[in-house]
């Protein structure tokens, strides 16, 4: 008895410990964090002579980064606003990045070895206009200056301060300026462009302070198109909108002369609509067909002449300018599994400075863009090298013939993530190193004791660190008992499938889908979500797991569907499908076939579903199951739920017996004028429950009312759905909504007065968790909703029980209505919330942690006994017992209890949990632009020996106490022999 | 372990206003971090650090970093109530609410969400500095002792020396007894040691 009391005393203050409690030792044990910067929009080298060699490149994301030119590495990086899209970068004066940001308003400079901002400066103007930066080395009072174009002003910026040293309004409402252009070595600077798309004007301002020395424009009979290409400091080429006639425009020394071309003069077959390319090579410019991309010189007073016409998929780089008047180029052209980079020079096309050809691996896709630095060899010859961007959004730097190294960025933007087993370990098929033999294991058991007492080198720690970090144990390529080992295949925005293993984190395979790759039929494939297709464990262990990839041909919902199956095992797509309907919803069904293939229902936009596989078999068992599917769906822009069943097979003129009608059974309509959906949350359908019995104080039970279609749903006054301060507290409220998706019944409805969105929200068992922010507080809240089944309240009776009568063994069922009882309780939390989830482990046993990703991209736990309604100021001492914690107006932050621990998730997006074998451990993945995965215990692992158990401690213990019964049996004979001679 | 939660007084420093009328359709809000030197020095010296501080005003509107003096700004603010948060890693910051007032422009009004403490002027310290990591105790022998298996060590001892203590303090007589019927049962069972399994 007194063991046990010992025991359950132990347990509990094992469980008030605090949660995590991660030594700093331990970082990347059970961890890994990864950092991507996103497809590279714009890249610039700094590679001089002193100081280490780094290119600057912004990306998609809004990023801005310095890589290092040698290895990839990232120095820094900083992640702009979502609002905050780059235009334009530049380094100015060898030591600042200047970023051009937010369509041309903030100008920002950053130091270039430790990416500290240097200054901020804004600049607003009259009109939203292009953004055009254009670093000078022009001096205006002995300050370097950038000149800027943006918002319809022409600002000159000093490079040193970021003060506006002058500027210039442009606010003819027409105008459209292409070009700012300073001809080399002049002080004059020349703005170009459109009015009224039909005249072409130029401005000639002095540099020095943006003076107007001349204005000049000529009216053209048709119109201009979109962009110019400059082909010399003061002439450039344009393209008429219909895509036919080319114009040459000088405007040498204020004066405009022009030349209409015909496209077709210079191609004999009619080229169809073209584009001029963006290039700045002088004397060639690039447009671009349908079929081929065409590069045209300018020979003298607008002559034109074809260079090369290339059908190739081609890719050109901006100017280089390689000496004293010289400029070069780069092209990319792919050729079979090899891609050919040729570096030019800008005035001989038939001359190559460089001709290589690389091996390129298939699944990168084509190269989008290039960008090209130069060195000087040994020998004084130039030598190229080149950072090219693929179509998967990977980032590789080419040099003498060899990739220098490579970035897998897509992992920048993961749609979706799913996890797959490994294989199991049989003989022959381990991927293992040969494990370690006893003597060296028990040395390393020996220096984690000399650890432990403290008695390392420090020589000994780091090898005990190696030792720990390089276990062999956690990457391995099979199955683990604890179900540690898995993979997690990510879906990238790109189209592109990856592989993670979640012991090291690095990919094991990846895949450029087909389905997902542009083509004539589907011109903008996009990637929806990635469902398990196969999980083989009982019946078809010889076949591999494999994943479904769902996507469709464009961003609106009707667009037709593509599919894709992939084995997460190799990454082969053994099959890829066009479907002939639209997906807006995909439904995993709890059936599998005798393969173990998952049905799969989707329903179009049409709210007709299609079942998958298409297999006589899958209609069999659907067949059976036909009247218990359910579904709804949630229309955000009309605040409309909708609940369906399924009806016939399709009506439809082609016999598809694969098809079906649905019906409507509910729809709950909410008043558009006051409420607009925000949020939706539903369980996770995986998730185990153990006991839905809850043993309050006082021996009492509450009956959780558990039931795995319970939908929450968030709305807000329309006028509260913008931004946080831009509605009083009056005017704003947050509905939240507890329904039924089977009978459509409402359960609970809550208003928060004075409340408004973002709401992030977690439901799991019975219980919904929501964070949004209080107008009235001017503070985020987070509130929670724990609803109980009364029904099964009045079990409590023994005699009951004893006699048979109780309803316990009813199944829980969205036809019998349940009364249900509601408790709820708000606190308030100090942060943002980018994402919210929950731990699951594999049985439900575990007390669930919530997971929280802050706005500073931290993953935060937090005890669910901090979010539980029946907190209250002061607990009576059964309650203490129970574990309530007495109540607090706001929610603890314990800087012990932030999983990423002092690292960041950057661009946080979302957290996603999966359940080791091990029932104490839940595995977290959170990505954004970072990838980070760890092992997390909730309640610690009671269940496993922790990592940093002593066997060497036991090993002596045991041996010590063997010793000590010899020594003490010896003694104890001779005192017994000594006792018999007395 | 524990964090230590500590207020710091503000400094109060001649800056210039707080919010400004900038051209354009919105406000300037201006404001400083301010990040006491020797607050989180113990444990982990984090790379750069100001330069990876983040100011997010209304939770990701707008992001914005800061200057090597620790001032920020944000351009084009409509007038309504905001917040202000900061971002660093090894640091706790509270929230800021800042009104900015369309009637009269310049009027500075900014509060810490977290204690309700109104600021002067918007210079943000942290409330207090974020330990990650546990501390690791230095070796003692106590932490050995409450070990489990310090615990069984603890046991054996105390079986080892006092029991042959009380079996001394034993009736001789009810001691022989006590060796008899070991003698007849032989080696005791688990049975009969359980409540009521001595009955058979």
């Amino acid at each position: 008895m007194a063991i046990m009391s010992f025991i359950f005393a132990f347990f509990f203050f094992s469980s008030l410990q605090p949660i995590l409690s991660l030594y700093e030792d331990q970082v990347g044990l059970m961890d890994w964090h990864q950092q991507y910067i996103g497809k590279v929009k714009q890249a610039v080298f700094h590679t001089h002579k002193t100081g280490r060699k780094r290119v600057v490149a912004s990306t998609e994301q809004n990023i801005i980064a310095t890589l290092d030119l040698r290895s990839g590495e990232i120095f820094w990086r900083h992640v702009l606003g979502p609002n905050d899209v780059v235009d334009g970068i530049d380094i100015a004066l060898g030591k600042y990045v200047i970023t051009l940001s937010s369509g041309g308003s903030i100008l920002r400079a950053w130091n270039l070895p430790d990416g500290q901002m240097v200054w901020e400066s804004s600049l607003h103007g009259p009109k939203h206009s292009k953004s055009l930066l254009l670093t000078t080395n022009l001096i205006i009072e002995k300050d370097n200056s950038l000149i800027v174009f943006s918002n319809g002003r022409l600002n000159a910026v000093s490079c040193i301060d970021g003060e506006v040293l002058w500027k210039k309004d442009f606010e003819e409402e027409s105008l459209e300026v292409q070009q700012v252009i300073q001809p080399p070595g002049s002080d004059f600077i020349y703005v170009v462009g459109f009015a009224a798309s039909s005249q072409f004007e130029t401005y000639k301002i002095n540099a020095k302070n943006g003076e107007l020395l001349k204005h000049e424009s000529t009216a053209f009979s048709g119109r201009f198109s979109g962009e110019v290409s400059l082909v010399s400091s003061e002439t450039v080429a344009a393209l008429d909108s219909t895509g036919s006639i080319l114009l040459t425009i000088s405007f040498h020394n204020g004066k405009i002369s022009s030349q209409q071309t015909p496209v077709s003069n210079l191609l004999e077959d009619s080229p169809g609509l073209a584009v001029i390319i963006h290039s700045s090579v002088t004397g060639i410019f690039a447009i671009k067909t349908d079929a081929a991309t065409i590069f045209i010189r300018v020979i003298g007073e607008g002559k034109l002449e074809v260079v090369e016409k290339t059908n190739h998929e081609t890719v050109v780089s901006d100017a280089l300018s390689i000496s004293e008047g010289q400029q070069a180029f780069a092209l990319v052209q792919h050729a079979g599994s090899n891609i050919h980079l040729t570096v030019k020079p800008a005035h001989d096309w038939d001359s190559n400075l460089l001709k290589e050809s690389i091996k390129m691996d298939q699944q990168r896709g084509f190269v989008h863009k290039v960008f090209i630095n130069n060195y000087i060899r040994t020998d004084r010859s130039h030598g190229f090298r080149a950072l090219i961007v693929m179509e998967d959004h990977s980032l590789l730097l080419l040099q003498q013939g060899a990739i220098v190294w490579s970035r897998e960025d897509g992992l920048a933007s993961i749609i979706d993530v799913t996890t797959s087993e490994l294989p199991v370990e049989k003989a022959g098929v381990s991927v293992a190193k040969v494990e370690l033999n006893l003597f060296e294991w028990l040395k390393g058991h020996v220096l984690k004791l000399k650890g432990t007492l403290m008695l390392a080198t420090p020589e000994d720690i780091a090898a005990i660190q190696y030792m720990r970090l390089k276990s062999s144990e956690k990457s391995k390529m099979t199955r683990d008992h604890n179900g540690f080992r898995k993979l997690l295949i990510a879906l990238t925005r790109a189209g592109k499938l990856f592989a993670l293993h979640t012991g090291d984190g690095r990919i094991v395979w990846s895949h450029l889908l087909q389905s997902l790759h542009k083509s004539e039929s589907c011109r903008q494939p996009i990637g929806l979500n990635l469902h398990q297709w196969q999980v083989p464990h009982h019946h078809a262990l010889d076949e591999n797991p494999s994943v479904l990839v769902v996507g469709r041909c464009g961003p609106s919902s009707d667009a037709l569907g593509v599919l894709s199956l992939v084995d997460s095992y190799t990454g082969k797509e053994f099959s890829s499908l066009r479907l002939v309907h639209s997906v807006a919803q995909v439904i995993p069904l709890p059936y599998t076939d005798s393969t173990e293939q998952r049905l799969h229902l989707l329903i179009d936009a049409d709210k007709h579903a299609h079942l998958y596989p298409k297999t006589p078999e899958a209609i069999d068992i659907f067949q059976s199951e036909f009247s218990n599917v359910y579904w709804y769906s949630v229309d955000d822009d009309n605040g409309i739920i909708k609940g369906y069943a399924l009806k016939t097979k399709c009506s439809g003129n082609v016999a598809d017996e694969f098809c079906f009608d649905s019906r409507e059974l509910w729809s709950i309509v909410l008043p558009s004028e006051s409420e607009k959906i925000i949020t939706t949350a539903t369980r996770k359908l995986n998730e185990a429950v153990h006991t839905q019995a809850k043993l309050i104080a006082d021996q009492d039970v509450m009956y959780k009312y558990i039931s795995s279609n319970l939908l929450f749903v968030a709305t807000v006054a329309p006028k509260a759905s913008g931004e946080i301060g831009s509605v009083t507290p009056e005017e704003s409220w947050l509905v939240v909504y507890l329904i039924d998706t089977v009978t459509g019944r409402v359960l609970h409805r809550m208003t928060h007065h004075g409340s408004q969105g973002p709401v992030q929200a977690v439901l799991s068992e019975n219980w919904v968790v929501y964070h949004y922010f209080n107008l009235r507080a001017h503070r985020y809240e987070m509130s929670v909703i724990e609803i109980y089944d009364q029904s099964r309240a009045d079990n409590k009776d023994v005699w009951k029980l004893v006699v048979g009568n109780h309803n316990l063994t009813s199944p829980v069922s969205s036809y019998s209505r349940a009364e249900v009882i509601t408790k709820s309780q708000s606190y308030f939390f100090t942060h943002s919330l980018k994402a919210i989830a929950v731990t699951l482990t594999v049985k439900g046993i575990t007390s669930k942690q919530l997971l929280i990703g802050t706005i500073g991209d931290q993953v935060l736990a937090l005890d669910k006994r901090f979010l539980d309604p029946r907190r209250s100021v002061n607990p009576t001492q059964a309650e203490r017992e129970e574990g309530i914690i007495p109540l607090t107006d706001s929610l603890p932050i314990i800087p012990q209890s932030y999983i990423t621990h002092s690292l960041r998730v950057e661009g946080l997006q979302s957290i996603i949990t999966v359940a080791a074998k091990l029932e104490s451990t839940t595995l977290v993945f959170a990505h954004g632009l970072d990838l980070f995965f760890t092992h997390y215990a909730p309640s610690r692992t009671y269940d496993s020996l922790t990592e940093d158990f002593s066997y060497a401690l036991l090993l002596i213990t045991i041996v010590a106490l063997v010793a000590a019964i010899f020594v003490t049996w010896i003694l104890s004979q001779r005192k017994e022999l000594q006792d018999r001679w007395r | 372990m524990a964090p230590i939660a500590r207020l710091l007084l503000l400094a109060l420093l001649p800056t210039a206003l707080t919010i400004s009328s900038g051209s354009g359709d919105g406000y300037t809000i201006n404001g400083r971090v301010k990040i006491p030197q020797g607050l989180g020095t113990k444990g982990f010296a984090l790379p750069g650090k100001t330069s990876n501080v983040k100011v997010i005003l209304n939770g990701g509107q707008i992001v914005t970093y800061l200057r090597p003096d620790g001032y920020f700004s944000f351009q084009n603010i409509p007038a309504g109530t905001h917040l202000i948060e900061v971002a660093a890693i090894g640091y706790f910051f509270s929230p800021v609410r800042v009104d900015v007032s369309a009637r009269n422009p310049g009027k500075v009004q900014a509060a810490l969400t977290e204690n309700r403490r109104g600021l002067s002027e918007l210079v943000l310290e942290p409330l207090r500095d974020e330990q990650y990591y546990e501390i690791r105790e230095p070796f003692s022998i106590m932490s050995v002792v409450k070990s489990p298996m310090g615990l069984m060590v603890g046991f054996m001892l105390v079986v080892v020396f006092l029991m042959p203590k009380l079996v001394e303090n034993m009736d001789p007589e009810e001691m022989r007894r006590a060796q008899e019927e070991m003698r007849n049962q032989g080696v005791p069972s688990l049975a009969s040691l359980l409540p009521g399994g001595g009955r058979n």
